[in-house]
């Protein structure tokens, strides 16, 4: 963590904060590096990511533009250089200026929001489109279903993928019900997204560092994504607010301002559903999603270079409904497989994605050791102790040489 | 009363007055009221902090006791006699007009019993009443446009009747059979209808009541977008009981602030299963509370259809008035039936209770009542009217028993728009059991049989 972010209590942009969001500047906030992102110096393998060259991020517009998933009219334009919450706001103010059922709002989200994602929205498609809620998720989350419901197609944000929870009955009991007890009505609440910063930020304990993904996956009817950059995340976004299905976008809040590549400036989508190979491997195959595919990308490299092996790295993208087949496609290949994210191991999309490995039959005949689950500790995300819980580079690098060891 | 409504005048008139008076920035953003657009002057007579704008400055240490207020009073139009007693009523409707709400009201408690003993004889599953409340949900129903979206809890049966959802429907809904419109997937009596703008009735209580907000903002958007589409309101029914949800409180809240065109309707029936109001709230019922939403209110006698009408017509006005603005309907009444066939409720309630509600007073005797007083209804009419309505209601019922399920693979769709891989996969999963086990299961009473699991 090299950016201070404004947590929740935070009622005012701070300068500093506005400062920020003017240009280029995190360039002086990268000397202002705080305590808890160091590392110790003989550290190898747990070095703070630098994203300013990991591979997993287009750093030229011909890398971003030559992305095969993109439509032709995106492949030939231009690029531009932006962070995930200017590409998130990008895609929102598309969204708003194709399509005058789309409404933005939550709580703060007038003013820019907290972590600036809907700069200029309100100013630019009035107030009456993008416009700040009383601080209440479950009316957020009911407002939106209902607007959904008459044809609209709302974005709602949460403030924090931690304050969810009071929303928990309208997402599990009526988005996600909505079409399939109406029946021959046709009516849905598919035309919903939620937004919510997710993950862990390095200081967010208890409630500024939740990844409730998984209490999502179990839930028929909502599609769980989450972007791992801003080129994804503009795609995604777009797919989710076009998607006749309520959809859940995570956003990993530690990538808001330290991802940053060349994002295609015109409107596209990234398919939903499907996953991504980042990087193709013969031995063991990685699947993650959102910001641990950074730390899975350094992992990688290290074990590579020590071992001499190759591994693959799959970003699943969309939580749920997963693309099987390219998991199930690759760990055929690989014969082992490990699956990493930063929420607690029980019950996580690890499970999920174990069980599905070991179910098919084609898979689970050329598994050649048991599945890894590389993930959050069984507990909460301690202030102090969140570098022990989240998954890191030596972990998984650990975790790569015991899939090896078996 | 007086002294509620008063601090809301005065907050309106300090609001207004801020773009009037100044060159501050919330002349160009009116919507947006900055906290730095008030302020305290030296010596003023009231504060001005942002969240409470013109409270006046008191030395006297008084606090506010919800017992000096008298409780909300509660319109009526008709007597439990049936005779007229505003003065200034005049009947918008001609006398067809009424005998057609009495019968629709007269249909719903009708169907009432004799589905109540089709649960008991194991023939549906289970079924709710609306005993007693025929006229909140025909009264209002028929003041609001057959194009206003209507939200609903679930003992609002006279909703659908008032707007034109036949006994077939009803029946083939209760019976779950392929002309179900929620294709066999709901407990009976959750209802919805696409023609009749009625969202669907789902368990969950009070969840409906901020989708009624959302929906009105919906349609108050879509009208400043085409003005061509008539401006609309939302209705939304919920007990007192639900009421004590967090989404009530959401949802009256955002209705206004965000200034949505939606009228609120609390059927306050007494007892929400077994639970009487005293354990429910302390408060002046559910009314005192719009008023601290900043929400219109008002409170009806609920057995008095006219009433009901009169305050939802108005109310209707009043929702789409500045652009559109909540409305809060209190209607009085009394739960005579269990709560659902699952209850019995004289196990928290004497029996001579329910009796002597039922027979003082009912809204459909006091209708009855006024019909008589006014020359156009008479007991052969009623016997007419009672034995005709009897008949189509067994006849949809024994209709609809007959009817096939709809088909299996039904089970599967509209979880997403289109079936996904896994769906897919497990249709077939449950085909292929079926064709083992085929001595296990009944597949004839499902169209298609075991067919509508082909992928």
């Amino acid at each position: 963590m090299r950016v201070s972010i404004p947590l929740r209590p935070l009622s005012r942009p701070s300068t500093s904060v506005n400062a920020l969001c003017k240009g280029s500047r995190p360039v002086v906030w990268t000397s202002r590096r705080r305590n808890y992102s160091t590392h110790p110096p003989n550290a190898r393998l747990n070095i703070p990511t630098d994203y300013s060259t990991t591979p997993l991020l287009a750093h030229s517009s011909q890398t971003a533009l030559a992305n095969p998933e993109l439509p032709p009219e995106a492949r030939n334009g231009t690029a531009k250089r932006m962070n995930l919450f200017q590409a998130i706001n990008d895609a929102l103010s598309t969204a708003l200026a194709e399509d005058e059922n789309v409404l933005v709002f939550g709580e703060d989200v007038s003013f820019g929001g907290v972590f600036r994602c809907t700069m200029k929205l309100a100013e630019r498609f009035g107030g009456a489109r993008v416009f700040n809620t009383p601080l209440t998720e479950q009316g957020i989350m009911g407002f939106g279903i209902g607007l959904a419901a008459e044809g609209m197609r709302p974005i709602a944000e949460i403030q924090f993928a931690d304050y969810v929870y009071p929303a928990f009955d309208q997402l599990v009991n009526e988005a996600a019900k909505y079409r399939y007890r109406e029946g021959r009505t046709g009516r849905s609440a598919g035309g919903l997204t939620v937004r919510m910063p997710c993950g862990g930020v390095g200081h967010g304990a208890l409630y500024h560092s939740q990844s409730p993904e998984s209490l999502f996956t179990h839930i028929p009817g909502l599609r769980v994504i989450m972007p791992r950059s801003p080129l994804q995340a503009k795609g995604l976004l777009l797919s989710a607010i076009r998607s006749n299905d309520p959809c859940v976008f995570m956003e990993p809040k530690i990538l808001y301002r330290a991802a940053v590549e060349q994002v295609p400036t015109s409107a596209y989508t990234l398919p939903l559903s499907k996953a991504e190979i980042l990087k193709e491997g013969k031995d063991i195959t990685i699947i993650s999603y959102g910001q641990p595919l950074y730390t899975c990308n350094a992992a990688i490299q290290k074990a590579e270079e020590d071992l001499g092996i190759s591994i693959e790295l799959i970003d699943l993208r969309t939580i749920y409904p997963w693309d099987k087949e390219c998991v199930f496609k690759s760990v055929r290949k690989t014969g082992r497989c490990m699956v990493v994210h930063e929420a607690m191991v029980n019950a996580g999309v690890g499970a999920e994605v174990a069980a599905a490995i070991q179910e098919d039959p084609d898979t689970f005949i050329r598994l050649e050791a048991p599945v890894s689950r590389m993930a959050g500790w069984s507990i909460f995300t301690p202030l102090m102790f969140e570098k022990f819980n989240i998954p890191d580079v030596a972990r998984i690098y650990d975790g790569i040489k015991k899939l090896l060891e078996y | 009363m007086k002294a509620r409504t008063l601090p809301r005048a005065l907050l309106r008139r300090a609001v207004g007055s801020v773009p009037r008076g100044s060159t501050s920035p919330a002349l160009q953003f009116p919507a947006i009221r900055l906290s730095s657009s008030i302020s305290q002057r030296l010596g003023a007579s009231h504060v001005s902090f942002p969240g409470a704008v013109n409270s006046a400055f008191t030395s006297d240490l008084k606090f506010v006791v919800p017992s000096d207020y008298p409780a909300v009073p509660t319109y009526r139009v008709v007597d439990q006699d049936g005779n007229v007693v505003d003065r200034s009523f005049k009947p918008d409707l001609s006398n067809e007009e009424v005998v057609k709400l009495y019968k629709t009201m007269l249909t719903v408690s009708i169907m009432d019993p004799v589905m109540f003993d089709a649960q008991r004889q194991g023939r549906i599953s289970f079924y709710m009443v609306s005993a007693g409340e025929e006229a909140i949900s025909v009264g209002s129903a028929s003041a609001l446009d057959q194009e206003d979206v209507v939200f609903c809890q679930y003992r609002e049966q006279g909703i659908f009747a008032q707007r034109g959802f036949t006994l077939k429907n009803f029946m083939s809904q209760l019976f779950a059979n392929k002309h179900d419109i929620g294709k066999g997937r709901n407990m009976p009596v959750h209802y919805g209808s696409k023609e009749l703008n009625i969202h669907t009735i789902s368990s969950t209580l009070a969840t409906q009541i901020p989708h009624a907000s959302g929906a009105a903002y919906a349609l108050k958007m879509q009208h400043i977008n085409d003005p061509s589409v008539p401006p609309r309101v939302v209705a939304v029914y919920f007990g007192e009981g639900a009421a004590s949800e967090g989404d009530f409180h959401a949802a009256l809240n955002i209705a206004a602030t965000r200034s949505c065109p939606v009228i609120f309707i609390c059927r306050n029936n007494g007892y929400s299963i077994s639970t009487p109001t005293l354990e429910q709230y302390r408060g002046d019922g559910i009314a005192s509370r719009g008023i601290g939403y900043g929400i219109d209110t008002v409170r009806v006698d609920g057995n008095d259809i006219w009433a009901v009408r009169e305050v939802t017509k108005k109310a209707r006005e009043m929702a789409l008035e500045d652009g559109g603005k909540p409305v809060l309907i209190e209607a009085m009444s009394y739960r005579v039936s269990h709560h659902s066939t699952s209850d019995d409720s004289f196990a928290y309630r004497a029996r001579v209770e329910v009796e002597d509600w039922k027979r003082r007073d009912n809204p459909i005797a006091r209708l009855r009542k006024y019909m008589e007083a006014n020359g156009f209804w008479d007991e052969s009419k009623e016997k007419e009217a009672r034995d005709s309505i009897k008949r189509d209601v067994l006849k949809a019922f024994s209709e609809a028993e007959r009817e096939k399920k709809p088909p299996i693979r039904t089970m599967f769709e509209d979880v997403y728009e289109e079936l996904t891989p896994d769906l897919k996969a497990q249709m077939q999963q449950l085909k292929d059991h079926l064709e083992k086990y085929p001595n296990e299961y009944d597949l004839g009473e499902y169209e298609d049989g075991i067919n509508s699991l082909k992928s």
